[in-house]
């Protein structure tokens, strides 16, 4: 049943539309009317991608306040057009930001939520919303409208259409007492290579390296396959690792054609956030460790002997 | 400064979970639960503020009776008071009816700042600290990694998906903490047995003054229609390394799926 009114909340960083509200659009556009939402500064390349990727009309809200502060003027402005508008549904995806919004938005309209979706649509008009990362069910909402789901990183694949949107205004004035939380600055912190959500190609480690400084092993045999270093939790709560290597159900999810796993023991929270690798690699010491279940390969072995080795060996050719 | 930091018991995460098919929940083994691993990091930061600044900390959950367990968690790590949320009303809410009653109970507490996980390790919806931010009508700082309150303000260090942005608002506010923001002390058997005798509030719907049917499974808008536990298996290959002697068999299998 195409014939549902869905807004995708789409979130600007960098200048561009960011991959996960672009994601979102492919849905949107099967449920019937794509129209994206986009609060803060965009230009007209930002604007012109989110329509090649479906949405038939994007509003925009353009004041800078937006993004100068969190969630509270984006939430206002949202229940504002929805109360006008009334939507069927709105996706969001699961962004800090993202989060921050729609956790506002569900108590200012007295609405529900279905969190950590994987997949969304109706069977006789009723909402099913497949969702989780270690349990996994069906959800619906009642009494509830819009619907406001939430969906989890590359559960759909971002499609260029080649459409063009419509750029509606947003007029909704933005008010003083929603301007509590200010952002003052806002800092990137580099990472070596490819990005990790980007990477054909994952080598991760874990603290079956031992100690930090084995973590260039990781880095190295990355580089060596051209692709980018992750990892677990463990070793980015222990500092080894900046957060943004971390995959996970706290962290990126990544879908890459090969993830190597080396000295991981397969968490279900880890694996929550890697499971979708096309071909899966482990090393480990520990025949027995739970990482080896998902594993095309599994090579029960020191993680210190073989990583080095097989770096060497593929620089060689 | 009085800060109440939301806490939840949760399955140990360490354990294998379980699911009710008949009530479609997960399955809660009081002696298989914790206090969750993702608010002792909240509880420290708010005693780290308190013993530099004054003050008190209390601790606060909605959950069954064993849930005074993370509550007595927590007050031997050093809070002062426990609020404890229990009433048969209360059982299958959703984020909204769980902000709805923490939101009924914090009010009456009326703290300078109220500290929450970022998600709970059980639901991690990320939901409930959001949802409570707007029923107290307070400014929500979120996925905080550093933080710090001075003269009135908070100014938290906000973890993003490629660094980190400076955030800051006025008190009273809500702050959602990770793992980073500080390392959670070990209480010891001394704080443990201080700790059983300090006061734990217990306060059901009618205490709390919340509307029954806007609570609980009652008043919860999503509804669970089916449930079931993950756990994909392939069937992949598995061979022994002896002194790097599979690295030929991992260069043979990469080349086989063209990635080398
Ligand atoms: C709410 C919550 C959210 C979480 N989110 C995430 C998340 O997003 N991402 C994440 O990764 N984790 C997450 N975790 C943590 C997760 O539960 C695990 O603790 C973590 O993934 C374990 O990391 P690890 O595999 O590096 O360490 P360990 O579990 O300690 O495993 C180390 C492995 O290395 C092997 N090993 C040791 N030495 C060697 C050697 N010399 N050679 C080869 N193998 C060796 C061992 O056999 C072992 O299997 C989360 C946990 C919770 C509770
Ligand atoms: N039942 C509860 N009792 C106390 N705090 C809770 C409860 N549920 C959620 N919270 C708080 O909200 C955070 C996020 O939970 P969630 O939205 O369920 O992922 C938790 O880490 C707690 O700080």
């Amino acid at each position: 049943m195409a014939d549902k009114r869905v807004w995708v909340w789409t979130e600007i960083v960098d200048g561009a539309a960011h991959r996960q509200s672009l994601e979102l659009l492919t849905p949107a556009r099967a449920l019937g009317r794509a129209e994206a939402v986009v609060l803060g500064p965009a230009d007209g390349d930002a604007l012109a991608s989110i329509g090649n990727h479906g949405a038939q009309v994007v509003h925009h809200g353009d004041d800078p306040r937006y993004a100068e502060y969190l969630a509270e003027p984006q939430a206002a402005t949202l229940a504002t057009m929805i109360a006008n508008d009334a939507p069927d549904l709105i996706l969001f995806s699961s962004t800090p930001s993202a989060r921050d919004v729609v956790s506002r938005l569900v108590a200012k309209l007295d609405a529900g939520i279905v969190a950590n979706a994987t997949d969304v649509g109706y069977e006789r008009d009723e909402l099913r919303v497949p969702w989780g990362a270690e349990t996994t069910g069906t959800v619906t909402l009642r009494d509830s409208k819009p619907h406001l789901v939430q969906i989890r990183p590359k559960a759909f694949a971002a499609e260029e259409v080649g459409g063009q949107a419509e750029v509606q205004p947003v007029t909704v004035a933005i008010e003083d007492r929603t301007l509590r939380t200010k952002v003052v600055e806002t800092v990137v912190e580099e990472s070596e290579g490819p990005n990790l959500e980007d990477a054909a190609i994952i080598v991760s480690g874990g603290r079956g390296l031992g100690q930090p400084e084995n973590y260039t092993l990781v880095e190295e045999l990355a580089k060596a396959l051209g692709g980018a270093p992750g990892a677990t939790r463990a070793i980015v709560d222990a500092g080894w690792v900046p957060y943004s290597h971390q995959v996970g159900q706290t962290g990126k999810t990544v879908k890459p054609t090969l993830y190597v796993a080396c000295g991981i023991s397969g968490a279900i929270q880890h694996i929550a956030g890697m499971k979708g690798s096309k071909y899966i690699v482990a090393i480990n010491r520990d025949p027995d460790a739970p990482i080896f279940e998902l594993a095309d390969l599994g090579v029960v072995g020191d993680v210190m002997t073989i990583v080095p080795k097989l770096t060497e060996q593929l620089r060689n050719g | 400064m009085k800060i109440v930091v939301c806490a939840k018991h949760v399955p140990d995460p360490n354990m294998p979970m379980e699911v009710d098919t008949g009530t479609k929940r997960l399955k809660r083994n009081p002696a298989q639960s914790i206090l969750d691993p993702s608010d002792e990091y909240g509880i420290e930061i708010a005693l780290q503020i308190v013993e530099k600044q004054g003050g008190e900390v209390v601790v606060l959950t909605m959950g069954p009776a064993a849930a005074e367990d993370a509550l007595r968690r927590a007050m031997a790590m050093g809070a002062e008071r426990a609020i404890h949320l229990q009433d048969d009303a209360l059982a299958g809410s959703d984020a909204l009816g769980t902000a709805k009653a923490l939101a009924a109970a914090i009010r009456a507490e009326s703290p300078d700042l109220v500290v929450c996980a970022v998600e709970s390790t059980d639901a991690y919806t990320g939901m409930v600290p959001g949802a409570l931010a707007e029923l107290l009508d307070l400014p929500q700082v979120t996925f905080a990694r550093s933080l710090a309150v001075d003269s009135g303000k908070i100014t938290v260090q906000r973890a993003t998906e490629t660094g980190y942005q400076t955030v800051e608002a006025q008190l009273p506010a809500l702050v959602t903490v990770t793992a980073s923001v500080a390392e959670p002390r070990y209480p010891s058997f001394k704080l443990m047995m201080q700790a059983k005798k300090k006061p734990v509030d217990g306060k059901d719907a009618a205490a709390l003054g919340v509307d029954t049917g806007a609570i609980g499974e009652a008043g919860a808008k999503e509804e669970v229609l089916a449930v079931e536990l993950i756990r994909e298996e392939k069937q992949g290959v598995k061979i022994t390394d002896e002194g790097g002697d599979s690295v030929e068999q991992i260069v043979a299998y990469l080349k086989k799926i063209q990635v080398a």
